[in-house]
């Protein structure tokens, strides 16, 4: 095996319910871990969209895997490999679990551009091929504490045939087994994890195949690739999802690429998927929103005081979520557009509104700011409406995963459910 | 009040007596206590006692255009030791409404910040923004760029927001003319400044706790710039900004201007020296007696990844920067240097705002820092030799030292070798 010192620890499995547990093992020294289900942190090139060390550390809790993608990083090899040290210090970050991706969940490729040998990531500078011996001394610059194998997952388009599904799953397991050869030889790489990935579009067949063949080589973990928001529904995603997981050995983590949607989460957890990548907090803030769903499910005041909350004032903000529900159903594959899951600051309705984001969270923008001066932010183009929002969606996104942890351990997932989608729901 | 009274009789060992009855009787909300005094050039180094918070002068004031400072939490500016920062009358009176702030609590209260602000009059955006402005005695006529409609603003609209706005220290309207036009039209401009000062004085709705500054007009006309000075301190106002200047003229007309506004302008009464935040700019203007500062300088640039040190500045961008692993300035202890080098900021910047952001805090810090040294300097005794120091730190050579700043020093007996 690649790596070995990775390890989950599963408290609670319960078939379709979804699994609660830890991945230990993770860092230089193996000290650090992640509960699961969780999700990574979402950066650009190591920094969190619009934030500094300063204003990410009002966060008081933090995933301790940070999620780098070498789409960012790719332009930068020749400047990592004369700096030797590795990405983590190069970018100044310090106690994190550094996960090198292939691609950002929150920029979508352009297709057309996937070979036999290569594949593409676009940085600033246009589209860079990686050859598997490229990707490798990248990985060898960048010197990750776990990194996703190189892999063909140009199939999420509509109408991608059978023959170009078989094709990814192929090309996946062929670059798999080269970069572990690659990964086997380098002494750089020793104590590095490597995540198989998972490839078969839409197809279930496929989608077996490359689960089974992808168990079968030493690999930390899983990325359920091919899956993503705007790909396919939720529906065949959750069955697609439960038949990979089926495949895949209990006790390696399965990581979901490109899906973050709270409603999407939910339903791909109950499939069994343990890591989601993160991204979703910063497409809402780009889009001027603020997540304000309520994730509260504990009966107990005195723990619902503590708990992060999520109180959803009755009345207005029902309303509000019922119009962006509406505009979001339009087009569900469009991740630019609103979901039922925020509220639109930009509206003239937040103009004169003096209360906080969201009643009662303790993130550093709900104590110290209200939705007024987002409002005027967001309108007069100011960058701090970008590092406002950013830092209460994370907390937001973070504290729902938190929920969803204590709902797992509870039994009371269903009344999570409930809970988030309940503003849909009135909806209907 | 207490503040009040304690540094009254401290500033009583001061000649000017007459004019510290004068400044007690309105019992402004603003105290200055000169706290030493260059033996050689006109600097000085005093607390300047405001309602929010003391601020030290003399003082770089970061300019918070719409209330908020570029990317920057009010956390972050405050950790940096920002005691006073700006905010623009013209953009907040006209986009989110002033009575919707004066709700929040006063522009304090909106933006969540605890220390002082200062606002403008609005007049200044109007001609640098507007171009279809035009001056008249009631005020200032000018189409909204917001949604095109007329507006008038007249010294008491102007203090009616800023009164709204709630600042510590409020700008009166004035008659801007740029720098470079001569002639009857600065004459026009300077008396009608003198008249809107008298009209802005008696609007102000709470000079108990709102501070009113006068700006000296006049152009680069040394007799106009003289008659605008006697009018002026004639007024019960608790400030005075040298105004109309840093407008694109020559640098030898700026610093004679300078030099003769704090000449005539009372010594018991900061003195604000507006749009100017160069480095060099500011120490020599504190050699001449200047005690405020304000420029959108190191934060616009500090978003074009142009980042300030000690011996100029760093194009952050320029790709001699990729693969330097050093912080900005190895000397600096701002947050961005403790953790970054050069090259991840260069990298960060084709990847992300947050590289504007530490650049922002990086020069935020410079100006901050550059101006705690000047004071400490001045406080110590030896501000000529920081500015000898600061010259050869900044210039490679003396050949390459400013004309304007040689001779603006040199008429503060300050020689530079």
């Amino acid at each position: 095996m690649a790596g070995c010192r990775m390890k989950l620890e599963l408290s609670r499995v319960a078939l379709g319910k979804g699994r609660l547990g830890v991945l230990k093992g993770l860092g230089k020294t193996g000290q650090l871990s992640l509960e699961v289900p969780g999700c990574l942190l979402h950066t650009h090139l190591g920094t969190v969209p619009h934030l500094t060390q300063d204003t990410l550390n009002t966060l008081s809790t933090l995933p301790s895997v940070t999620q780098i993608t070498l789409s960012n990083i790719a332009e930068h090899q020749e400047v990592l490999e004369e700096f030797k040290d590795g990405f983590r210090k190069f970018a100044g970050l310090h106690d994190t679990v550094l996960y090198c991706a292939l691609h950002d969940p929150a920029t979508p490729c352009p297709t057309g551009h996937t070979t036999n040998k290569t594949v593409s990531v676009w940085g600033s500078g246009g589209r860079i091929e990686l050859t598997v011996a490229k990707f490798m001394a990248l990985q060898k610059a960048v010197k990750p504490d776990w990194y996703q194998s190189m892999a063909d997952g140009e199939t999420w388009q509509i109408n991608t045939s059978h023959k170009r599904v078989r094709k990814s799953v192929d090309r996946s397991l062929a670059h798999l087994d080269e970069c572990l050869l690659v990964h086997q030889k380098s002494q750089e790489l020793e104590g590095v994890e490597v995540f198989g990935v998972v490839e078969g579009g839409d197809i279930l067949e496929e989608r077996v195949r490359s689960a089974k063949e992808t168990a079968k080589r030493p690999v930390s973990g899983f990325c359920l690739d091919g899956l993503q928001t705007g790909s396919m529904d939720q529906a065949l995603r959750t069955q697609l999802i439960s038949a990979v997981t089926k495949e895949l050995p209990e006790d390696k983590p399965r990581l979901l690429q490109g899906v973050g949607r709270p409603d999407e989460v939910l339903a791909s957890v109950e499939a069994g998927v343990d890591l989601f990548e993160g991204f979703f907090p910063f497409e809402v803030t780009e889009r001027g929103c603020a997540l304000i769903f309520n994730f509260n499910i504990s009966s107990n005041p005195e723990l619902a005081g503590r708990a992060p909350p999520a109180v959803l004032e009755p009345g207005e903000d029902q309303e509000t979520a019922g119009d962006s529900q509406h505009s979001g159903d339009l087009n569900p594959g469009d991740q630019t557009q609103m979901t039922s899951f925020e509220i639109n600051l930009k509206d003239k309705r937040y103009q004169g509104d003096f209360r906080p984001l969201v009643e009662g969270c303790g993130c550093y923008c709900c104590t110290n700011h209200q939705r007024a001066y987002l409002h005027h932010l967001l309108v007069t183009n100011e960058l701090l409406a970008g590092v406002l929002l950013m830092i209460h969606n994370t907390a937001h996104y973070h504290a729902f995963f938190s929920a969803l942890r204590d709902a797992l351990a509870e039994d009371r997932l269903d009344l999570l459910k409930r809970r988030v989608l309940g503003q849909t729901e009135r909806k209907d | 009040m207490a503040a009040t009274r304690a540094c009254g009789a401290a500033a009583n060992t001061s000649e000017n007596i007459m004019s510290l009855k004068k400044a007690l009787s309105v019992a402004s909300p603003l105290t200055l206590r000169i706290v030493a005094e260059c033996p050689v050039t006109k600097a000085r180094a005093c607390d300047l006692i405001l309602p929010h918070s003391a601020v030290s002068t003399p003082v770089f004031m970061p300019v918070g255009t719409q209330g908020t400072l570029k990317g920057i939490t009010v956390d972050q500016l405050d950790a940096l030791g920002c005691q006073i920062c700006l905010g623009n009358t013209y953009h907040l009176g006209h986009e989110t409404g002033p009575d919707l702030i004066e709700k929040a609590n006063g522009l304090h209260g909106f933006m969540n910040w605890k220390r002082n602000l200062l606002t403008d009059s609005g007049g200044f955006q109007m001609v640098s923004l507007v171009e279809l402005s035009e001056v008249t005695e009631e005020g200032v006529k000018f189409k909204s760029p917001y949604d095109g409609k007329e507006i008038l603003l007249t010294p008491e609209k102007s203090i009616s927001i800023q009164n709204s706005l709630g600042s510590d220290i409020m700008m009166q309207l004035d008659d801007v003319v740029s720098s470079t036009v001569t002639g009857p039209r600065v004459e026009e401009a300077m008396h009608r400044s003198v008249r809107w000062l008298d009209r802005c004085i008696s609007a102000n709705k709470n000079p108990e706790k709102q501070n009113l500054f006068a700006i000296i007009q006049g152009g680069l006309n040394t007799e106009l710039r003289k008659a605008c000075l006697d009018e002026m301190t004639q007024r019960d106002v608790p400030g005075f900004a040298i105004g109309g200047l840093s407008g694109g003229e020559e640098k030898d007309d700026f610093w004679r201007m300078v030099t003769l506004s704090t000449d005539h302008l009372p010594r018991e009464k900061p003195r604000y020296l507006m749009g100017v935040g160069y480095a060099v700019d500011l120490v020599v203007c504190v050699a001449l007696g200047c005690d405020m500062f304000d420029c959108v300088f190191p934060t616009r640039t500090a978003r074009f990844g142009s980042a300030l040190v000690p011996w100029g500045s760093l194009q952050i961008k320029n790709k001699q920067y990729a693969k330097d692993f050093e912080p900005i300035d190895p000397d600096c202890q701002c947050p961005t240097c403790k953790r970054h080098s050069r090259a991840y900021l260069h990298a960060l910047f084709k990847s992300d705002s947050a590289a504007m952001h530490h650049i922002t805090i990086h020069n935020i810090a410079y100006q901050l820092n550059l101006m705690r040294s000047v004071r400490q300097s001045i406080v110590e005794g030896c501000f000529p030799e920081f500015i000898r120091t600061f010259m050869k730190r900044m210039f490679p050579s003396r050949d390459q030292y400013p004309g304007w700043a040689v001779d603006a020093l040199a008429s503060v007996n300050i020689t530079l070798e």
